[in-house]
């Protein structure tokens, strides 16, 4: 069965909520992760660091190069994700949509390259 | 069938008739668009060397898709590289479950859907809709929407890798989702039948027969599919009021508005089949924009001459599409109304309100006004203004002589 990142990403100059605010949203995503593990569709998910925490590495030259920092330095980044295993698209913009409600954000729905 | 021409016209246009349903019933069998859109090409070559001297058979679409399917299965087993006889043995027969596509059992109900897909761009699902159900050539479509042809197959070849990979489901949406998705259908047709029926392109033709045909088509398929939707047949009576005007809308290169045009000259069968189509409609009682646009042009359909139009009648359909779908272009047609039952002054305090200083038809209608009102330099303006954002020959030609008239 096709899997699904659906990733939730931050914008540069979107302010995080003060703590009491975002309270209710992690409990929404509790709740949401609640849901997928019952539905036997979760695989895997989980918040990231802030990209200030990144490290890249590029290897495709003799010697490794060791960079602090994100890859892009974009103004969206990723913030969190899960990995879910769904039928089809439908399914997982459905899942999408309650993820989207529950983190307040927006969701990217990515398939992942089957075999 | 002795004359080969005739032969080779008559298996073009069953195969355009046909082809979506053959592509739909082989894309579900084998899950994959390619295989079922080059297995429909094979079948026409087939086709088109035997059915000229055999005859075209007894039922010609079954033919076609049989046809195709053995091709499809022929080629699937010279390209399976590993795991050839399972693959063989699975599609040997077509023993894959018809799930059922809600009211109807039709495959195309399925692709029409999958081609019309939210996570599709809207341009995309035009396309794929014209090439996959209607059976347009990708040179036919890019013509038709003045795209390099390029241009227009890279946008098909995305959207199909797109289907494939992101896994889009070949079926039709559970009755929660219906709605919504169907909207995102019927908004694809009556695009192609508005380009159609006002090409927006300097190059084209003022009116595009072969698009309102196409968009009239998949209308007609649709209302076959979905018998208990009145927004499908809103939209199909909709587009046959709108295409019965067709022939006397253009006149010497010039479009003639709809208080000017000859009425002896509108189709009055398909008004026929429009105005059953409302009544049927307003019968069921669950209105929708399409049906109450099809509504507004029963009405203007109904009138012998223009100055027997039920303008009442209009502004009430206009004030309830308003309540449906606010905007500002549904505001500008009320305005319109508004100006037979209130006069021009009324109606333009209305247009003035409204901000859609991009919008050709805004001008336009204020020009209108403003000449009405005696106010003949700003109606200049406001034509130069309307001139200078349609890109449509005909309606240019109108505009400008309208302009041309004006009092000092």
């Amino acid at each position: 069965m096709p899997q699904y990142l659906l990733s939730v990403h931050h914008v540069e100059g979107e302010e995080m909520p003060p703590p009491e605010e975002m309270q209710p949203v992690f409990e929404a995503v509790d709740r949401f992760n609640q849901k997928a593990m019952d539905a036997g569709v979760w695989v895997f998910a989980g918040g990231l660091m802030p990209r200030e925490t990144a490290t890249t590495v590029d290897a495709t030259g003799t010697e490794p190069v060791v960079t602090d920092g994100p890859f892009a330095e974009s103004k969206e980044w990723i913030g969190g994700f899960w990995i879910f295993e769904l039928p089809d698209l439908d399914a997982a913009l459905t899942w999408a949509t309650e993820g989207s409600r529950a983190c307040a954000g927006k969701v990217e729905v990515r398939p992942f390259q089957s075999e | 069938m002795s004359d080969p021409d005739e032969a080779l016209a008559a298996v073009d246009r069953i195969y355009r008739e046909e082809y979506g349903r053959v592509v739909a019933s082989l894309a579900r069998r084998f899950g994959d668009l390619d295989i079922a859109e080059d297995a429909a090409a094979e079948a026409l070559l087939v086709a088109l060397e035997r059915w000229p001297a055999d005859g075209v058979p007894p039922n010609p679409g079954g033919w076609l898709t049989t046809t195709a399917g053995n091709r499809a299965i022929d080629r699937i087993r010279r390209e399976s590289h590993r795991d050839a006889k399972h693959q063989a043995a699975l599609t040997m027969y077509d023993d894959t479950p018809h799930e059922p596509t809600g009211l109807v059992e039709d495959d195309r109900l399925r692709l029409i859907f999958t081609c019309c897909h939210p996570a599709l761009a809207p341009d995309a699902r035009v396309a794929l809709t014209l090439r996959l159900l209607g059976g347009l050539t990708v040179a036919e479509i890019a013509q038709a929407f003045f795209v390099p042809e390029t241009t227009m197959a890279q946008r098909i070849t995305r959207a199909k890798r797109k289907i494939k990979d992101a896994h889009i489901p070949f079926r039709v949406p559970g009755a929660d989702d219906l709605p919504a998705r169907l909207a995102a259908v019927l908004a694809v047709v009556y695009l192609v039948f508005n380009e159609g029926y006002l090409s927006s392109s300097a190059d084209a033709d003022p009116v595009r027969e072969d698009l309102t045909a196409e968009a009239i088509r998949l209308g007609r398929i649709l209302r076959r599919l979905l018998p208990d939707e009145p927004e499908v047949a809103g939209l199909l009576a909709l587009m046959l009021l709108t295409e019965a005007r067709r022939t006397v809308r253009v006149a010497g290169g010039e479009l003639v508005v709809l208080h000017e045009q000859d009425r002896g000259g509108w189709d009055r069968a398909l008004i026929a089949e429009g105005h059953e189509l409302v009544r049927e409609c307003l019968a069921r009682n669950r209105p929708g924009q399409y049906q109450l646009l099809a509504a507004i042009n029963a009405v203007h359909t109904d009138a012998p001459v223009a100055s027997a139009t039920d303008w009442a009648q209009i502004a009430a359909l206009y004030d309830q599409l308003y309540a449906l779908v606010p905007g500002p272009v549904v505001a500008l047609n009320r305005a319109v109304v508004i100006a037979e039952l209130d006069g021009p002054e009324v109606a333009l305090a209305e247009v003035d309100r409204l901000d859609l200083t991009t919008y050709h038809a805004w001008h336009a209608t204020r020009a209108d006004l403003l000449r009405r009102l005696g106010r003949s330099a700003e109606a200049r303006a406001a034509y130069d203004a309307a001139i200078a954002t349609t890109e449509n020959a005909a309606e240019r030609a109108y505009l400008s002589r309208r302009r041309g008239s004006l009092a000092p």
